[in-house]
């Protein structure tokens, strides 16, 4: 906090600024990365000095047992498991969100009948009924998939929906009177158009499913990364515990930056044309 | 107008839907075909929900939840105002420190809960860290986003005439950075609750969520149901209460 104060003097108060201020101020960038070490050294120094280590261990620890855990063949099995999961719930959630999204946006009185009724199931706090889908799915796989792409799923259809109804009137009349079948408008018109939308959905269906498989992971904690993640915590063996924690976050962002970087290849065209 | 009988049409459908639900439902418990651990009898569930309403235990969850939520909301508010106003305020301050915050935001947080345990045990301290923790990101990134779109010529205007430090946050800063930060506050206390409900379930040993787990793991699906229903009118009544919020908050900006 100490941090916000020193960058913001008064701009042009009169007096020369030394360069390295002069440089900082160019590039916030490097001043960002200097905010991340500068965090990261006092965590070490108070690792080293006033932390209890039962609790919370330095970054240098945290990396040393990064080989030990994640040599573990249980731990690279919990970790390929909760990948895979991840992935057919997000694939599910985008399949089912689309067939579902599609006829509801299509036609005005389907949205108006059922789009209400999408936001309702929408508005239940579905952590809630993580323990149902145990009761139905099982402590395997399934329950985790079927728990995440519940997550997922919502976002999907509610950004389809404000996709189609984003497309223009005029090229939905210009490709029928050209004589476009109705599958034809979708592909060529509809599709296209709500690729915007449908990136959002997608970027917000992975944070929501890799939340619901996580929390589904850490519910159900007989195997899987739950159950290392609760060892490790359990026997005070904060640097592991950590360690997983931190391959969990690293998983995260790069699928959250994977499809930050579809959408920027899905919508190339856009810039040249606007 | 040809709306308003469609309208018509539309909640006819909606109702339907409910209906159809509820009925099959009940047709289900009442043929036995699905056993009843599964999907518990609809007049079972409607009993153990009078049932509860009446009980001690359920009070005293319901006052574990709601306290873990309220401080937890004064904790990520107060340092979520504060942090996003005094990063707003510096043009700067917002190119440092608004990805920093933001990419933090956009790893599940929900990887994190073994370590809140860690530190802060399984009582209710662990439950009101990690709401807190959630519910603050969207406030400090909304109050941030709000005080550094103030036009700046407000504030130049409101200087030269001579307003204090105070008096531009008062005046100025707030009024119209109000909107977009009710909006932060919305979506921090709706995900705040969701995270103290998650993390009661995962590890807890008090509150709505520990109950609708204990409940769950000794296969008394009926009452787990009632108390579920519960919780989902509690969401509800906190998501219509802040959509009320945000209608008063959100509008002032005209007036101020």
């Amino acid at each position: 906090m100490s941090d916000t104060a020193v960058t913001s003097p008064p701009r042009g108060a009169g007096e020369p600024a030394s360069a390295a201020w002069v440089f900082l101020r160019r590039n916030p960038a490097v001043a960002r990365l200097g905010v991340v070490v500068l965090v990261f050294v006092l965590w070490e120094l108070a690792g080293h000095t006033v932390l209890d280590p039962n609790f919370l261990s330095p970054p240098s620890a945290i990396i040393q047992a990064m080989p030990r855990v994640l040599g573990d063949p249980g731990v690279q099995t919990a970790l390929q498991a909760s990948f895979i999961e991840l992935v057919i719930a997000f694939v599910l959630a985008v399949v089912a969100g689309i067939v579902i999204g599609l006829p509801i946006g299509l036609s005005s009185f389907a949205r108006r009948a059922t789009l209400p009724l999408v936001l309702l199931l929408y508005a239940i706090p579905q952590v809630t009924i993580l323990p149902l889908f145990v009761l139905y799915f099982g402590i395997g796989a399934g329950s985790k998939i079927a728990f995440g792409a519940s997550h997922g799923i919502f976002p999907i259809i509610l950004n389809v929906i404000a996709g189609v109804q984003s497309v223009e009137a005029a090229h939905l009349t210009a490709a029928r009177s050209m004589g476009a079948t109705r599958l034809q408008t979708i592909h060529r018109v509809v599709l296209p158009h709500m690729t915007p939308s449908l990136f959002t959905g997608l970027r917000l269906a992975m944070s929501g499913t890799l939340l619901g498989v996580l929390l589904a992971e850490l519910y159900v904690s007989t195997g899987g990364v739950g159950y290392y993640a609760r060892i490790f915590a359990d026997s005070f063996d904060p640097p592991a515990t950590f360690a997983l924690v931190a391959m969990l976050a690293l998983m995260a962002v790069v699928l959250n930056e994977t499809v930050r970087l579809a959408e920027r290849r899905a919508s190339f065209w856009r810039a040249h044309r606007h | 107008m040809k709306t308003a009988k469609f309208d018509w049409q539309a909640r006819a459908i909606q109702a339907a839907f409910v209906i159809v639900v509820i009925g099959l439902w009940y047709y289900v418990g009442r043929k036995g075909l699905v056993s009843p651990i599964f999907l518990p009898k609809l007049p079972n569930v409607l009993d153990k929900f009078v049932g509860i309403v009446q009980s001690s235990t359920f009070y005293g969850n319901l006052g574990v939840t709601l306290f873990e939520f309220l401080v937890a909301v004064v904790i990520a508010s107060t340092c979520g105002l504060t942090i996003g106003y005094l990063v707003g305020r510096s043009r700067y301050a917002v190119v440092v420190f608004e990805p920093l915050l933001a990419s933090v935001f956009a790893v599940p947080l929900v990887v994190f809960l073994p370590l809140f345990i860690l530190f802060f045990g399984i009582g209710f301290e662990s439950k009101i860290a990690f709401g807190a923790a959630y519910a603050f990101f969207p406030i400090a990134l909304n109050t941030i986003g709000g005080i550094s779109q103030v036009d700046p010529r407000f504030v130049t205007v409101a200087r030269s005439m001579g307003a204090s430090e105070r008096q531009l946050f008062r005046r100025v800063l707030l009024p119209a950075a109000l909107p977009v930060i009710v909006t932060g506050l919305r979506i921090g206390c709706t995900i705040g609750f969701l995270a103290i409900l998650g993390s009661e379930m995962i590890a807890g040993l008090r509150g709505l969520g520990s109950r609708i787990v204990s409940l769950a793991e000794g296969m008394n699906t009926a009452e787990m149901f009632a108390y579920i229903v519960f919780v989902i009118i509690l969401a509800m009544i906190l998501n219509v209460t802040l959509s009320q919020m945000q209608r008063r908050f959100g509008e002032r900006r005209e007036v101020a």
